[in-house]
């Protein structure tokens, strides 16, 4: 038998795997949060799947709290649809009522059984791997990993499929429809996808990871590229990254399996956030400081082509006079000269006298008469 | 199941329940208003879910688990929570979901890592931390009430005092700028009213359920007033109505937790008020679809009658029923519409049975006419 840590490290891969897929999507859809409000309102399904099985390992539970997912979506939709309130007051007022009566069904009926909201919302990875799939006596490995690798399967046997018309209807709803796919019949069926998922991985991990592990993977690698091949495959790497490492925090702290990943996926996205190289905080700061420098360099060429052979040239290109004309302080004037001989737009012969080169002339005039 | 409501003003515990979570209901469900209006619904969410951490850092920190001290924790989280946020939307183009998703839920994350932290802590008595996550309202004690009823206090205050200008942010920010407010900072003023009025409800409501006090009072009270102060002060009311009668409600049933039953009882509110309420409501919606539905029909008949009639040299000549309903056929009851038309003096009924246009009616169809009102003709 494998052992337990290298099983959780595994279980804990590919659920990461699986939230990514339509974790993507739904951050490119601006749908993020329907996953905080499909992971909360399963529960509802849950306690009615446990009302009526009288079972917590019946499949009920996983069927009825998959429908929850579906119902709360439709809920919204239907809410939206009133146009009494708006888009986000809707998911605000669909899932706690259903949570709320799930909570309600659960410590009524179900207080004396295995069914533990904290559980539920927390998730008990350390326990996954003691869950195992024995058929015939032989042990297949945890329950929740073929649960989960079916679910994968199913994410990606739908990504294939429909990859055209996901893709089309994400970016483009408008030419979807148009085109003839129903951007409606897209919507639900990938709902139900992230219902099912979000009811997988809320069994092994708790409904907040589920959160995290959905959308900050596909958040952090939605500043890294802007293909989403990519994109979905940088979640994939980036969601089992966060897991990995939130086990060894666990591990290290003896603290929360689930709370150490989605403190791990925070961590990730923090990263990307300040360093990503096109889209990062830093390269965005150092970005805009160099088109600062650039564009006043070209002013520095615009100026003095503009002056020169005039009379008034001699006085116009003096560095200090273009404190006065520019209104630049002396200290960024002299940046500003500095980066332009650097680039070979002026030479500065009898100091304080600026002259524009053939290439400096060519810049200034490139740019005005673009 | 009798609701105790004698109880409410004998049974200690209850009544410091009902009294902590009707004050708790008032002040999130007013000040939802603004969170509801500026379409930061969700906002609550995160922030409720972000607090965690703060109340698990304040007690790692102080020792103490004094309710003042918890809840300030939980302010600054949230606050901080909040000002992710925004940097996360401005400074790139991660849209405003996915970074209220990574908040509440890397920040719940954070204060799982803690409170786990805690419970391994020799000696620590860190019992009862736990509440926040579902919150526990029949432990409330009277300092809770105090705390709760105080913050509340300051932050209606604060509300009151830049009514104004939380007004100009809700609803025309830019206006606002250009007339010289600092919009920036009232919009941090705003926020932080927000925070508190959501961090003062985690230990009774718990994270999970606390950004639905925040959302539904002020989304039944937008059912029933186009007004602002309205709003406000009718998002208080059912806020605490919901919080009273939950509290209520739950201290009749064994098993009946605080939090999950405010919240049903604000949903029933919110059902309530999007179906009933005037103008807005559903059923009104439908009485006024209905009326303007039938409007068209009488006018179209009206049409159908001035048509028939320019067919004729006399004016007066009548066209059977059967000749009309052939014209408007599943378009309704058209002999109930030549009855509308004959109350308003439009069309009249010949001896032998068939209708004919009066001639104010001819005027009525011109004007029909002129209006431009194409209706279902």
């Amino acid at each position: 038998m494998i052992a337990p840590e290298v099983e959780i490290q595994v279980i804990a891969s590919v659920v990461a795997v699986t939230c990514a897929i339509p974790g993507v999507f739904l951050v490119l859809r601006r749908m993020a949060l329907m996953s905080d409000a499909i992971s909360h309102s399963i529960l509802l399904g849950i306690a009615l799947g446990f009302l009526v099985a009288e079972d917590t390992s019946s499949p009920l539970l996983i069927l009825a709290a998959a429908a929850t997912g579906v119902v709360t979506v439709a809920l919204v939709e239907v809410l939206n649809g009133t146009h009494l309130v708006k888009e986000d007051a809707a998911i605000g007022l669909v899932f706690p009522a259903l949570f709320s009566i799930g909570v309600i069904i659960i410590s009524r009926y179900a207080g004396d059984v295995h069914l533990d909201i904290d559980a539920v919302l927390l998730g008990e990875l350390v326990f996954a791997p003691f869950d195992r799939l024995i058929i015939d006596g032989m042990d297949l490995g945890p329950r929740i990993l073929w649960v989960m690798g079916t679910i994968l399967l199913l994410n990606v046997i739908f990504i294939v499929l429909f990859y055209k018309e996901i893709k089309l209807s994400t970016f483009d709803a408008a030419l979807a429809g148009a085109l003839g796919f129903s951007p409606a019949v897209i919507h639900y069926l990938f709902m139900s996808l992230v219902s099912v998922t979000a009811v997988g991985a809320f069994d092994a991990v708790g409904s907040i990871l589920v959160v995290a592990l959905m959308i900050a993977p596909p958040a952090s690698a939605y500043l890294l590229t802007d293909r989403l091949p990519w994109m979905i495959a940088l979640s994939a790497g980036l969601g089992v990254l966060g897991a990995w490492s939130g086990y060894w925090l666990s591990y290290a702290l003896d603290v929360s399996v689930a709370g150490s990943m989605a403190t791990m996926t925070g961590v990730i996205f923090g990263i990307t956030f300040l360093l990503a190289p096109q889209r990062g905080v830093v390269a965005t700061a150092r970005r805009r400081v160099r088109q600062k420098w650039e564009f006043a360099a070209t002013m520095l060429a615009i100026h003095l082509l503009n002056h020169e052979d005039s009379p008034d040239a001699d006085e116009e290109s003096r560095v200090a006079h273009l404190q006065k004309h520019l209104r630049w302080d002396p200290a960024f004037a002299e940046g500003v000269v500095r980066r332009a001989e650097r680039r070979g737009w002026v030479i500065n012969p009898s100091n304080e006298r600026l002259r524009l080169t053939d290439r400096g002339r060519s810049v200034a005039r490139e740019t005005t008469s673009a | 199941m009798a609701i105790p409501l004698t109880e409410l003003f004998t049974d200690y515990t209850l009544r410091t329940v009902a009294l902590g979570a009707a004050a708790l209901g008032t002040v999130s469900g007013s000040l939802g208003t603004f969170a509801v209006l500026r379409k930061q619904s969700l906002l609550g969410d995160a922030i409720s879910h972000a607090a965690l951490p703060g109340i698990a850092l304040a007690f790692l920190l102080t020792g103490s688990k004094a309710p003042f001290v918890l809840v300030l924790g939980a302010a600054i989280a949230g606050w901080i929570g909040t000002l992710v946020v925004m940097a996360v939307v401005g400074a790139t183009r991660i849209k405003e979901d996915s970074a209220l998703g990574i908040v509440l839920s890397v920040f719940f994350g954070i204060g799982l890592v803690l409170l786990t932290y805690i419970q391994k802590l020799p000696n620590a008595s860190q019992a009862g931390l736990d509440r926040f996550l579902f919150g526990q309202a029949a432990t409330m004690l009277e300092r809770d009430v105090i705390v709760i009823a105080g913050l509340g206090a300051v932050a209606l205050l604060v509300t009151g005092l830049f009514w104004k200008e939380f007004k100009l942010l809700s609803f025309d920010r830019d206006f606002g700028a250009t007339v010289g407010f600092p919009m920036r900072f009232v919009d941090v003023v705003l926020t932080s009213m927000l925070v508190i009025s959501i961090v003062i409800g985690l230990q009774t409501v718990g994270v999970v359920l606390m950004s639905a006090m925040v959302v539904a009072p002020a989304a039944a009270a937008r059912q029933w007033t186009d007004r602002t102060g309205g709003m406000f002060i009718l998002a208080g009311i059912f806020g605490a109505v919901a919080g009273v009668s939950g509290a209520m409600v739950s201290s009749t049933a064994a098993r009946l937790p605080t939090g999950p039953t405010i919240v049903l009882c604000m949903s029933a509110i919110v059902l309530l008020s999007l179906t009933i309420a005037p103008n807005r409501g559903l059923v009104w919606a439908w009485f006024r679809r209905q009326h303007a539905r039938r409007a068209l029909r009488v006018d179209a008949v009206l049409r159908d009658l001035e048509a028939l009639a320019g067919q004729h040299a006399t004016p007066g000549h009548g066209h059977p029923l059967a000749t009309l309903e052939a014209m408007r056929v599943g378009h309704g009851n058209v002999s109930r519409s030549l009855g509308k038309l004959e109350e308003r003096g439009f069309a009249r009924r010949l001896p032998n049975g068939d209708w004919a246009l009066t001639d104010r009616g001819a005027r009525e169809a011109a004007r029909l006419h002129e209006s431009g009102n194409g209706g279902a003709a």
